[in-house]
Formats: structure tokens, C-alpha cells, sequence
């Protein structure tokens, strides 16, 4: 019997965890490796934007002409993916009429379907724009969540027998005879799903072909081959607000620029952004002024963003790419297409492909030309079938009922639930019972969280992108320790803790962007929370000291021996005591 | 016609209950203007002092580390006598509904995380659980309820150093609620005592625990043990399985901060303290350096409210008695000046337990507890501050948070009676 070829994709990002469902679907055995979590580089970093294709319809016409394509598949096979929320682009009265006709005119080049709107219908759309804007666009625009994307394809490349692993690093490129043949890979906990306190292991793996997916770090894994990838890492703020001040994608109509696009997500609205090269896609500053930056120039359109709660910000790098010599001095102008460097024709190291640049909108197309790629090295002949089959939890088009009455769920949250898990709501729903809310702000159930925590392990942060438990206004103050305690009794409780902690301070990282006005009176909450109730700062089971318990009160009429104490625990401070330790009580205390 | 007291006090929360409670002490006609629900709420309910200083602690005598703290701490303002009249005046309030005054010591209470936290005071239906006493304990969770894992928790203890074996065990609650049920809803099934199929939820709840029970001397629950009868309910449950049974301290929404709200206020009423709710201060007038009236909102209508002296005691970041943007933190009722680094990144510590300046704003005292503007002197002669809207203290990692609104509401009060009543 013949064995299938074996394929190892590095990267589990959209183009990665694309390539290995097309892969995978074509029978062939595949691999993917990453060294975070899913969504881990780039596409967790991202705004969420479905391109209809207008914002290249004058820049960049052959992309404008792929998203539109693709956008329509994703609606197609990705539905619990996408939110059709709409786009439109919005000119001020400074900005220029030329390019605004220009941009109609692309649009309609390019097969998007736009429409002028008038100040007041637009306004009807949005009725946050802002009072003095002049016309706009209406383009198919929407809303795409990255992280469920990519779960779902990495889901069916596994349904179709395909091996990920997450938090793998690449750590060796295995080069023999002057071709690569695998790569050594270090699991930060061993193979599997990540554990807390596993310890970590080295696997070689060989395959007959490998695919460099890793965008913005391609060129680091090149150097691990030994070849030349010439990645120009950019990166891009994007501030979360509290809510949803628009429903639609609101674009400004003008050619370039930093902080013009608003896109509605789940609960809140992503800001975007900026265009800055960066020299390491895992080393740059973030800075609070690109943060002002974008309320005050989106604030522009919608001017209630500038009163307006944000929650967090986060950074992504771009995985832009030119061929060697292009030289382009701006990064806005580098092309937004992408690169299939084969290595082989490249720099005579056959083996191995890079794919590199493109967008999110166009992964399943840029999956399926590296999938034809390696089948044509390989020699296989089969069919890409990622455009019509659907991806897990968008098969069934029934999801709409309402679920209030078969999962004993309040209706939001039921609502919630299945627009989240799409055709697998009865699967995941189906099972748990008592199925309380672990996140309040989601509306995230424990059936939920568990679901996530078969490919999780104990890594919270992928349970966070699985579900979007701690990711709404509370940032996890409420449910943090709520979503560590779902990994009892399957975890003992140094992991819980473990998993907790590094939740927390993942949480910590992006709230600290936010930290003004109600945000940091909601910061201010979560640390008394934390540090006040629960006392976690000086949690005796972590901090290194030994408590001295019977120095302490006891309850009964003796109280503890507080003199012991201090020469034990308290005096290291050099503080003062009072010379004699009566007991001067208050009230009524004893019992 | 304003409405006229000698003392008006800004605030809702336990500092402006114990400095109208101060206040009225002197004699003094007092109101308190409270806007909405306190941050109480969202407490354990547990009544710390000191617990931790920097990196030393937990301390066993809060009293004998006060030296140790930063000059500008506010308790170095009221001094320990300030601390001790605090404590006075809530032991007064709260009655035997509160324990811990027997002892100038630190008790070491169990948290809902699995922790232990030094605290001065504690509700009753918690002291049967205290940690040094070295009882073995069963820890009980529900199914349906997230925040508290009991086996996670009885391990953690374990891990903590606890001197007694403590185990834990999840059960089903005798009834069944919705997915989004809250606490409240578990508390009140208990306080009815609810029929449900076996018995009531008070029976069954008992006869489940008891089958879980292996040698354990004491029982511990989640505080969400009933809420009018929770004594009757705990008693009942201690009956029944023969040993005592206490409360964890939880998270919002707290049934035990909730619990101590009303007892405040209950004593406010008995000391013939006025209570206006529902509307915030807004605005005031002043004249000749001296605040004459403050202004409350009552429905887009501006309401006068006079005092011959004035408590700010409108909470912190968290009560929002202090209010900030992308560049200044500020006190909005009075424009108190709250000093802050420029540099908005430098609120917090980018390690999530760190040194955060965030936890220390607030209006900087003179010795009268009166705020001081950025020459240090008073912003008005009739204006003191306390509790939370007072910086200078990092409340949250000290463990001082009641502490110190004890103490500063028990001065800035007296003061402010003695004052209008000379």
C-alpha cells in the first residue's frame, strides 16, 4: 500500500491552519506545527475585517479583486465565522472629491457592489457619524472573527487526519543532501495539548515537503534553512471599545492613512490603525500615542469615540513582503499581495516553500495555491475542495432557532452561544448540566469552556480565543479564576494556579492601554478583586514565607499570640512594637 | 430654602457611614448624601487593618507596623488612636453580628480563591472557619457555582500551610436554577427553606454534606448561607451535621457586603443621622474660602444642601470619587487636587501585582484630614476627606482598605462635629 505524502506546515495562523485543512483534504498527511497557540502571530492581532475589497479598489485593484471572491466563500463555508455587517466609506468635507469618485469607479472595476449614500442615509446607517460628513460608500464590508476561523480549519484538518501541535517552535530546519526533509520541533510541554508544569520535549519530524507559513516570522525560520526571506514586519495598533458605537465597517474615503477604519466586533468595535516597520515582529514599542492617535482621528467620523470606554489595545505585525530590490521606502506602499517563494527554484533548496504577505480575507485562496504547489512537487493529483465544503460549525443553516428552551438558557446567552459554535451548538450545549455562565460579560457556559479545553489543555488564553471568555468589559475581573477552576478536576491545583496567573497577566498586558476614565475605575475593581479579597499578591501557597498560623487570631478569647508573630514574620519590616501585647478589644468580640 | 445641617456628609460607603456615625457622636445634626449602591457590594465584607507593607507581612499585630508605613499614608495622619476609634465605632454599629475585637490581632480568614488573608474583623458566620484554629475542615462548592471550586480550595489551603487537613468536595444543589442565576437566588432558596423532592433544600443540602463528611470538625460554605435568616439557616445546617459550619468570603455580588451595608445604615438611622439617597453632589458654592452649599442633582433640577462643615467621602477610582481622563485624574465634586504622574503609563506597573500609582491617588490630607491643593494648603477651611477619595495609601496589597476608612471617617467626622457644634 502506498503511503500518503507527508506535508509539515510551520505556522498555525489563518494561512497555515488553511493549508493544512486544503491539504488534508486532499489526503495528504499532514502536520502543523506552532509555537504559540493558534491565532498566536499575526491573525490574533488583527481588526476583523471581512474586505469586501474596497479599501484596494484604487490602490491595488488585483487584491480588491480577490476579496471580493473570497469574501463571498467565507459567507459560503465560514458563517459562524462572519457577521455581514456592511461597510461604508465616508468622505468629510476635506477630504477629496477626486478620490472618492476614484473609489467608486475601482469599486465597480473590480465587481464590488457599491452604492452612494447621501450624508443623510448614511447617517441613517450609522447615526454616530459625525453631523458635517459629505457622502459615502456602502460596500459589502464585514466583520470576520479570526480566532473561530482558525480553530474551524484547524478542526477539519483534523477531522481529515491531520496532527496539530501548538506551543511547538521550530527550533531546526533538517537539511540532508542539500534538501529539506523536516524540522526539529521543541514542545514546550511535550506533544499534545499544552500542560502547565509538563516539561518540554524535542521531536524531529520528517515529511516530504515542508511549508514555511509563519508570515512576519518567515524570515526567522529561513534563516534556520539557511536561505533569505525578506519579510518587512510592520506593525499596527488596534484599541477595543467598550461597545458597539457602529454597526457597520466605517472607513474613511481618502487614500492612506493611519486610524481610518472602525470595525464592529461581537461586543465591541476595533480602531484601526497604523503602519510602522518594525525590525523583530516580537520586540516593539506600544505606545500611548498611537492609542490617541486613533480616538482622536476616528473621533473624526464618529465623534463620540472621544467620551468613549476603550478596554484594551493591542499591536499586530504585518507580514508584508517585497521581491528582493523593490526597495519601497514607506510600508503603506508595499503591495498587500502575497508570495509563493519556492526554495528550491529560489535558492536551490528543495524541500520547502514559503508563502508570505496577502490578508486575512484571501487565506483560503492563498492556501489552495500553496496546497496546488505541493501537490505538483509531490506529485499528487486531487482537487481543492476548501471553497464549497463548509468549515466545522458552519454546516447546517438551522442554527438560527432559538436554543432558550433546549439548553435551559436565557435567550441572549443561548443567542450568543450558537451564533459563537454555529451547527455545533447542539454538540457542545447538548452535555453539561449544570451549565452555568463563566463569563458574565460573553455570556460564555461552562459547556463552552469545556468544549475549548479539549484542545487547550491548560492554556486559558486558548480558551480565551475559543469562546471570548475574559475578553469582554470586565477583562476577566469577574471570571478569570472562574474559567482556572474549570480545569478541576481533570488538573490538580498548582496548574489551576499556574494557568490562572498566566491568564491574568495576558489580560494585564493589553488592559494597561486602556487605563483612564471608567477603565481604570474597572482596573481599579479587579485589583481590589484580586489582590484585596482574594488576596492573590501575597498568596502564601506562591509567595516564599512560611505563615506562622498560631501567632494569629484564632477566635477564641485568647486571641494569637501576636508577640510570637513578630519576631517570626512581622519585625523583618523593623517596625516598632508596642511594648506589652494586651489585648485592648473592642466590642463584644468573643465567642 | 436649602435644606441646613451642621454636618453633611458626601458618600455612601462604610467611610461616610462612620463619619456620620463620628460626627452625630458630637452632637451634631448630620446627613448623609449617598448617590447609589455602595462599593460594598462588591467586598468581602471582611473589616481589614494592616496585613502587608511592601514585601513584609502578613502581620499578626497590625498596630506594631504602623511606623513602618510611607510618611504619607493616611494613617500616619489619625495616628493609632484614630485607628482604635474606627474600630470602636464599627464594633458599635455591627454589634455581635461581627467578630474579631476581642484581640488587637490579625485573624487569617480563608479566600473564595483558596487563599488566606489577615483581616481585624470578621462576620460571625465566618469565625467558626478562621485558619488558625486548627480544626479539620470540609469545604463545600456547588456545581453551578464558578467562582468557588471547594476541592481547588481545600488544596490551595493545603498548599498555603495550613496547620489542619482540609479537604473539598462539590455538590448539587437541592434545587435547580438557570444558567445565569445569581447567588442571591441560592441565599433566598435556603432562607425559605424551599420543598423540594427528598425534603427541604436546608434537609437535603445537610444529608448530602453529611455523606461527604469523614472526621471533618467544622464545615464551610460559600457566604451565600441565607440572607434575612442566614443565622437560622447555618444554625440548622450545624445542627444537622453536628459540627460548626461557616462562610467563605466571596466576590460580587457579596451577600456579606451586602449584609454589613445594611447594618451601617441601620445605625445611622439609630444615631438620627439624615439620609439622602438616590441623586449625586454635583457642584457646590463657596464663599470666602468655605464651601456653603453643595449642589445635588435631583432629576436635572440642582438641589442646595447647606452645612457648616463638610465629609468628602465619595470612595476611589472604584466608588468613583475620583474620575480621570487620557491625562489627569481628578476629584470631581470639590476639583480636589489629586496629584499623578504625568505620564499615563506610569498609573500602573506592567507586572499585574505590582506598585501600582493607580492604587495610591486620591486628595492629599493636611492634619485635619482637610484636602490640600497643590501648595498644601486646605482647598476650604469646612472640607474634610475619608475613606477611599483619600490617597496616599496602596489599600488593596496593605490590606488596609476598611482600615483606613474606618479611621479616617471616625476623625474627619469627629472633627467636623466638634467644628459645627462649638
Amino acid at each position: 500500500m502506498n503511503k500518503s505524502p507527508s506535508v509539515l506546515v510551520i505556522g498555525g495562523g489563518s494561512t497555515g491552519t488553511g493549508i493544512a485543512r486544503d491539504l488534508a483534504m486532499r489526503g495528504l498527511d499532514v502536520t502543523l506545527v506552532e509555537k504559540g497557540n493558534l491565532t498566536h502571530g499575526t491573525t490574533g492581532r488583527m481588526h476583523g475585517l471581512l474586505h469586501s475589497g474596497g479599501r484596494y479598489a484604487v490602490s491595488d485593484q488585483p487584491s480588491a479583486k480577490e476579496c471580493i471572491v473570497e469574501n463571498r466563500v467565507l459567507r459560503r463555508i465560514a458563517g459562524h465565522c462572519v457577521e455581514m455587517t456592511g461597510g461604508l466609506f465616508v468622505q468629510r468635507p476635506e477630504d477629496s472629491d477626486e478620490y472618492f469618485e476614484k473609489k467608486l469607479k475601482g469599486c465597480r472595476e473590480c465587481g464590488i457592489p457599491a452604492e452612494v449614500l447621501s450624508a443623510e442615509e448614511a447617517r441613517e446607517v450609522e447615526p454616530y457619524l459625525a453631523k458635517d460628513i459629505k457622502r459615502a460608500i456602502k460596500v459589502p464590508d464585514g466583520a470576520i472573527d479570526p480566532f473561530r476561523l482558525c480553530v474551524a480549519n484547524a478542526a477539519s484538518a483534523v477531522e481529515h487526519g491531520a496532527r496539530i501541535e501548538t506551543h511547538s517552535e521550530v527550533t531546526d530546519v533538517l537539511v540532508e543532501d542539500g534538501e529539506v526533509v523536516g524540522v526539529e520541533v521543541t514542545h514546550q510541554t511535550g506533544s499534545g495539548p499544552y500542560v502547565h508544569g509538563e516539561p518540554g520535549t524535542v521531536e524531529e519530524i520528517y515529511a516530504d515537503y515542508v511549508v514555511n507559513a509563519t508570515g512576519a516570522w518567515a524570515g526567522q525560520v529561513g534563516d534556520l534553512a539557511g536561505v533569505d526571506v525578506e519579510v518587512r514586519p510592520s506593525k499596527g495598533v488596534m484599541t477595543i471599545m467598550n461597545t458597539r458605537q457602529v454597526d457597520t465597517v466605517v472607513n474613511r474615503c481618502r487614500p492612506k492613512g493611519d486610524a481610518d477604519i472602525i470595525v464592529p466586533h461581537e461586543t465591541t468595535c476595533i480602531l484601526g490603525t497604523t503602519d510602522e516597520e518594525v525590525e523583530d515582529p516580537e520586540d516593539y514599542p506600544e505606545e500611548g500615542w498611537e492609542v490617541d492617535l486613533m480616538i482622536d482621528t476616528l473621533s473624526e467620523l464618529v465623534p463620540m469615540l472621544k467620551e468613549a470606554r476603550t478596554i484594551r489595545s493591542f499591536w499586530g505585525v504585518r507580514p508584508l513582503y517585497e521581491p528582493p530590490g523593490t526597495g519601497t521606502e514607506d510600508p503603506t506602499d508595499i503591495t498587500r499581495e502575497f508570495f509563493l517563494l519556492d526554495h528550491e527554484s529560489r535558492d536551490d533548496l528543495p524541500g520547502m516553500t514559503s508563502i508570505v504577505g496577502g490578508k486575512l480575507t484571501t487565506y483560503r485562496m492563498m492556501a489552495e495555491k500553496i496546497s496546488d504547489h505541493v501537490c505538483e512537487k509531490l506529485g499528487v493529483d486531487a482537487e481543492c475542495r476548501t471553497a464549497d465544503v463548509p468549515l466545522p460549525g458552519s454546516e447546517d443553516f438551522s442554527v438560527l432557532r432559538d436554543y432558550m428552551d433546549d439548553f435551559n438558557l436565557r435567550s441572549p446567552i443561548g443567542r450568543r452561544s450558537v451564533q459563537r459554535l454555529g451547527s455545533r451548538a447542539d454538540e457542545v450545549l447538548g452535555g453539561t448540566n449544570p451549565n452555568p455562565v463563566v463569563c458574565e460579560c460573553e455570556a460564555v457556559t461552562r459547556a463552552e469552556i469545556q468544549d475549548s479545553l479539549e484542545t487547550a489543555g491548560t492554556d486559558l488564553n486558548s480558551v480565551r480565543i475559543q469562546t471570548r471568555a475574559s475578553m469582554g468589559n470586565c477583562q476577566g475581573a469577574i471570571c478569570c479564576h472562574r474559567m482556572a477552576n474549570e480545569l478541576a478536576p481533570e488538573y490538580d491545583e498548582e496548574t489551576v494556579r499556574a494557568s490562572l496567573d498566566d491568564l491574568y497577566q495576558e489580560r494585564w498586558k493589553g488592559e494597561r492601554h486602556a487605563m483612564w476614565g471608567e477603565q481604570l475605575s474597572q482596573t481599579a475593581l479587579k485589583h481590589m478583586l484580586h489582590v484585596t479579597t482574594m488576596n492573590r499578591d501575597e498568596d502564601p501557597a506562591t509567595v516564599d514565607k512560611d505563615i506562622d498560623f498560631a501567632a494569629f487570631d484564632d477566635g477564641s478569647s485568647e486571641g494569637g499570640d501576636a508577640s510570637g508573630a513578630a519576631s517570626d514574620s512581622a519585625v523583618a519590616d523593623g517596625g516598632r512594637r508596642r511594648p506589652d501585647d494586651e489585648h485592648t478589644g473592642g466590642a463584644d468580640g468573643d465567642n | 430654602m436649602a435644606i441646613t445641617d451642621d454636618v453633611l456628609v458626601v458618600g455612601g460607603g462604610i467611610a461616610a457611614c462612620t463619619a456620620a456615625l463620628s460626627a452625630a457622636e458630637t452632637g451634631a445634626r448630620v446627613r448623609l448624601l449617598a448617590h447609589k449602591k455602595s462599593t460594598l457590594r462588591q467586598a468581602s465584607g471582611l473589616v481589614d487593618v494592616l496585613g502587608y507593607i511592601g514585601d513584609d507581612g502578613p502581620f499578626s499585630d497590625p498596630f506594631g507596623a504602623l511606623d513602618s508605613l510611607p510618611e504619607d499614608h493616611p494613617y500616619h495622619v489619625v495616628g493609632e488612636d484614630g485607628i482604635r476609634d474606627g474600630l470602636r465605632i464599627f464594633d458599635e454599629a455591627v454589634g455581635d453580628a461581627y467578630q474579631g475585637g476581642h484581640t488587637d490581632t490579625n485573624a487569617l480568614v480563608t479566600t473564595y480563591g483558596g487563599t488566606v488573608k489577615p483581616t481585624a474583623r470578621y462576620p460571625a458566620s465566618v469565625a467558626p472557619g478562621l485558619t488558625s484554629s486548627a480544626e479539620d475542615t470540609l469545604l463545600v462548592g456547588f456545581e453551578g457555582l464558578t467562582d468557588f471550586d471547594a476541592p481547588v480550595a481545600a488544596d490551595h489551603l493545603t498548599a498555603a500551610g495550613v496547620p489542619f487537613d482540609v479537604q473539598g468536595v462539590t455538590v448539587r444543589l437541592p434545587k435547580s436554577f438557570r444558567s445565569d442565576a445569581k447567588v442571591t437566588r441560592f441565599a433566598k432558596a435556603l432562607d425559605r427553606d424551599e420543598e423540594v423532592s427528598g425534603g427541604t433544600v436546608r434537609s437535603v443540602l445537610a444529608d448530602t454534606v453529611a455523606a461527604e463528611m469523614d472526621g471533618e470538625t467544622r464545615v464551610g460554605f460559600p457566604a451565600m448561607l441565607g440572607d434575612d435568616h442566614d443565622e437560622a439557616v447555618r444554625d440548622e445546617l450545624a445542627d444537622r451535621l453536628g459540627v460548626p459550619v461557616f462562610e467563605v468570603p466571596t466576590g460580587p455580588p457579596s451577600l456579606l457586603g451586602l449584609k454589613l451595608e445594611d447594618m451601617l445604615f441601620d445605625a445611622l438611622d439609630d444615631a438620627g443621622v439624615r439620609i439622602s439617597s438616590g441623586n449625586p453632589a454635583v457642584d457646590f458654592e463657596a464663599n470666602d474660602g468655605r464651601i456653603e452649599t453643595v449642589l445635588v442633582d435631583q432629576k436635572s433640577r440642582l438641589t442646595p444642601y447647606e452645612a457648616d462643615q463638610i465629609v468628602l467621602a465619595t470612595g476611589g477610582l472604584v466608588g468613583k470619587g475620583l474620575d480621570s481622563d487620557r491625562e489627569h485624574v481628578s476629584e470631581p465634586v470639590f476639583g480636589c487636587h489629586v496629584p499623578h504622574p504625568e505620564d499615563r503609563y506610569e498609573w500602573s506597573d506592567p507586572e499585574a501585582f505590582g506598585n501600582h500609582a493607580f492604587a495610591r491617588f486620591g486628595v492629599v490630607p493636611d492634619d485635619e484630614l482637610r484636602p490640600t491643593d497643590e501648595d498644601g494648603e486646605p482647598h476650604f477651611e469646612n472640607l474634610r476627606a475619608a475613606g477611599g477619595v483619600v490617597g496616599g495609601a496602596d489599600v488593596a496589597r496593605e490590606k488596609s482598605a476598611s482600615g483606613v476608612s474606618l479611621a479616617t471617617g471616625a476623625v474627619a467626622g469627629r472633627l467636623a462635629g466638634e467644628e459645627a457644634t462649638q
